[in-house]
């Protein structure tokens, strides 16, 4: 265990903290993004902050109540709110309404597809809507946990109590049932299309192998796990919930069967969110007393980025080149990293 | 951590079965002039009017939590709810979380004690069960969601007392009593219900477990009419009014002793109880004086779950006593009274 408390200048660990551009929101953060050249700070409500390299913050208004759910590819962010809207907001700060449920339900989970199209659920309904087509929902039997596209084909994978669902929205019927006892809240595609892999509401998460749904049970957790992050080239699932990263090995085609997980980057605290490098073998993680580290997966090497102290951290972003991380706490505190 | 020092919402549950007086209750709640902000999650989502600025529509799903604990089950949209709750924080002081009149109240204590994250944030205030006077004898016959409601209440608010007879009153009195003797009752016409009696309660707050003597021995309010209508055949007790009765399948269980319990023996038993007879246990309770310990011991505990703390210590001035209270479902008498006298220290 390794504790950063009271030796700034302690040589055990190498610090960048002083290279961090800090960054004061004043507003509670729940997830960061970035957004072309720009960090997106998803508000706990009503707003989204763009800060740029230089430390410049500019607000949008994009929900007029609590924000529930996000998902960003890169060149936009699709958020549902609590006032039944999906919208979504664009690097140059345009935001366009989606969608507004019909009884103003909570829109609870959104997904993005890399084609464009989008995804979102309220209550049991999950819907989809892809170009100029018709939006197109699946009610599953209890309320949507989580939603997330596969990589490839337009393919819905839908967290449910119980199971899954995985959904071709354009083919009829197409609806697949993957049961695993309990309640599943977060669900995520491996890179390669081959693994999909839920959090549970238990500290617990599930995996199942596409080709034939094959179980994998990944355990062992002391929390819930509210963050995951595939490695880049998707050998690894980097996921919260312990106190140290816990990373699964995905690189083989039974995915992290009958094997151990790594862990990396032990502290005197939990693991709240982690972010994967795009391109190379490091994620940053954030902690629950404040500490964000980067971390290189192949042996452990630790760099301070920002010490603890604070609040849990609640976002943490590459940008697309991996030369940028931004990250926040939950009171909106955070700061840029240029690497 | 930060937000352990931010406190914990109180949350309000309030059951009762259908057409008791629910509605008229939460709508008191709201327009009261009290200066507090409540969010309110109903079930019949847009169907009932409620005027208030934060209302969430829940859907009432009863999940089984995955720990080898059959009755251990949590309202997974709760948990949901409470989530995205808590990113307003700041915008409101207090929960109410409003059932269906078929809904059993314990999957919503549940929650509060088992969820992580939701016990992070908020706390569980009492279990307010709205029952009402006319027909509530009649539902206990044939409803066991409105017996499990009684059993579970902090607060019972018996509302439509202008719609029945003294003698009927006394009736469905004697028959809530029969089931809870302990919740603090309060008779009502129109829900007309002092606020600070059905909320922050603390009901659930270790430190507030000051007395388990049942709610009739300390109340004031006796109906002490004689009852001269005729209709009380089978009054037994004419100096309180009240008849005995005991319900066939719902009980509670008072335990005493002014002798010392040994933790070593008591704990063990206590835990063994629970996750045996849990399920059929639905609301327990105890102050505790341990041979050798200068401190009072309390403990709650719903179903299966129990917690428990060191409260104080006992004063000079108060008898060392230990007393529990189990109210459940065909509980077994004999094997509780045996198992909690060998506990006693000898």
């Amino acid at each position: 265990m390794k504790e950063f408390t009271p030796a700034p200048d302690s040589a055990s660990i190498v610090s960048v903290t002083d290279r961090v551009k800090p960054v004061a929101l004043g507003m509670g953060v729940t997830s960061v993004h970035f957004l072309g050249p720009r960090a997106a700070f998803v508000g706990a409500e009503e707003n989204v902050a763009f800060v740029d390299a230089k430390g410049e913050v500019s607000t949008v208004a994009v929900h007029s109540g609590g924000i529930l759910s996000t998902a960003s590819d890169g060149k936009r962010l699709v958020m549902g709110g609590d006032d039944g809207k999906v919208v979504s907001l664009d690097a140059k700060g345009e935001v366009t309404l989606l969608a507004t449920d019909p009884k103003r339900r909570w829109i609870d989970a959104v997904a993005l597809h890399p084609d464009g199209a989008f995804a979102w659920s309220a209550g049991k309904v999950a819907t989809v809507k892809s170009g100029k087509n018709e939006a197109k929902s699946l009610e599953v039997p209890s309320t949507v946990g989580g939603l997330a596209f596969a990589p490839k084909g337009l393919r819905l994978a839908i967290a449910h109590y119980n199971g899954a669902t995985l959904w071709f929205p354009n083919m009829d019927g197409s609806a697949e049932f993957l049961p695993w006892a309990g309640s599943h809240l977060g669900v995520t595609f491996s890179p390669d299309n081959k693994f999909l892999v839920t959090t549970m509401h238990e500290a617990a998460l599930h995996g199942w192998r596409l080709a034939d749904n094959r179980h994998m049970r990944m355990t062992g957790y002391p929390g819930r796990v509210r963050s995951m992050s595939w490695s880049a080239g998707g050998k690894a699932l980097a996921t919260s919930g312990a106190d140290t990263v816990i990373l699964w090995p995905f690189a083989s085609k039974d995915g992290p069967m009958g094997k151990e997980p790594a862990m990396l980057a032990p502290l005197q605290a939990r693991v709240a969110v982690v972010a994967c490098h795009p391109k190379n073998d490091i994620f940053a993680a954030g902690y629950s007393d404040g500490t964000v580290l980067m971390v290189r997966m192949e042996d452990g090497a630790e760099i301070l980025v920002r010490r603890n102290g604070t609040p849990p951290v609640a976002g943490l972003a590459w940008n697309a080149k991996g030369t940028l991380l931004a990250f926040a706490d939950e009171n909106g505190d955070g700061g840029l990293l240029e690497l | 951590m930060s937000e352990a020092t931010s406190p914990k919402i109180p949350v309000t549950v309030l059951t009762g079965y259908l057409g008791a007086g629910k509605t008229t209750l939460l709508n008191r709640i709201l327009s009261e002039n009290h200066g507090k902000k409540y969010a309110v999650i109903v079930n019949e989502f847009g169907e009932i009017g409620i005027d208030n600025d934060l209302i969430i529509g829940a859907d009432e799903e009863v999940f089984e939590m995955n720990n080898g604990c059959i009755c251990c089950t949590v309202r997974g949209d709760l948990v949901r709810i409470m989530d995205g709750l808590m990113k307003r924080k700041g915008k409101f002081d207090a929960i109410i979380v409003e059932t269906t009149g078929l809904a059993d109240p314990a999957p919503v204590a549940q929650t509060f004690f088992v969820d992580e994250d939701v016990q992070k944030n908020a706390c569980l205030d009492a279990v307010v069960t709205v029952a009402d006077a006319k027909w509530l004898s009649d539902r206990l016959k044939d409803a066991p969601e409105a017996k499990n409601q009684i059993a579970f209440a902090d607060v019972i608010v018996l509302n439509k007392t202008d719609l029945v007879t003294k003698p009927e009153l006394a009736e469905v009195e004697a028959r809530i009593r029969g089931i809870n003797p302990y919740a603090k009752l309060h008779r009502t016409e129109r829900c007309s219900v002092a606020l600070a009696d059905v909320l922050d309660r603390g009901a659930f707050d270790l430190d507030r477990i000051l007395d388990i003597e049942p709610d009739f021995l300390n109340a004031d309010d006796h109906d002490h009419d004689h009852d001269h209508h005729g209709h009380d055949h089978h009054h037994h007790d004419h100096s309180h009014g009240l008849k005995h009765y005991h319900d066939e399948d719902m009980q509670s269980l008072s335990l005493k002793t002014d002798k010392p319990l040994d933790p070593n023996v008591f704990m063990p038993w206590l835990q063994n109880l629970v996750q045996v007879e849990g399920g059929k246990i639905l609301r327990s309770k105890g102050i505790l004086a341990f041979h050798d310990d200068d401190d009072r011991y309390v403990f709650q505990g719903v179903h299966m779950m129990l917690e428990g703390n060191h409260q104080r210590k006992w004063k000079d001035s108060e008898p060392r006593e230990s007393r529990l209270v189990f109210i459940g479902r065909e509980l077994p008498e004999e094997l509780i009274r045996t198992g909690f006298e060998s506990c006693i220290v000898s």
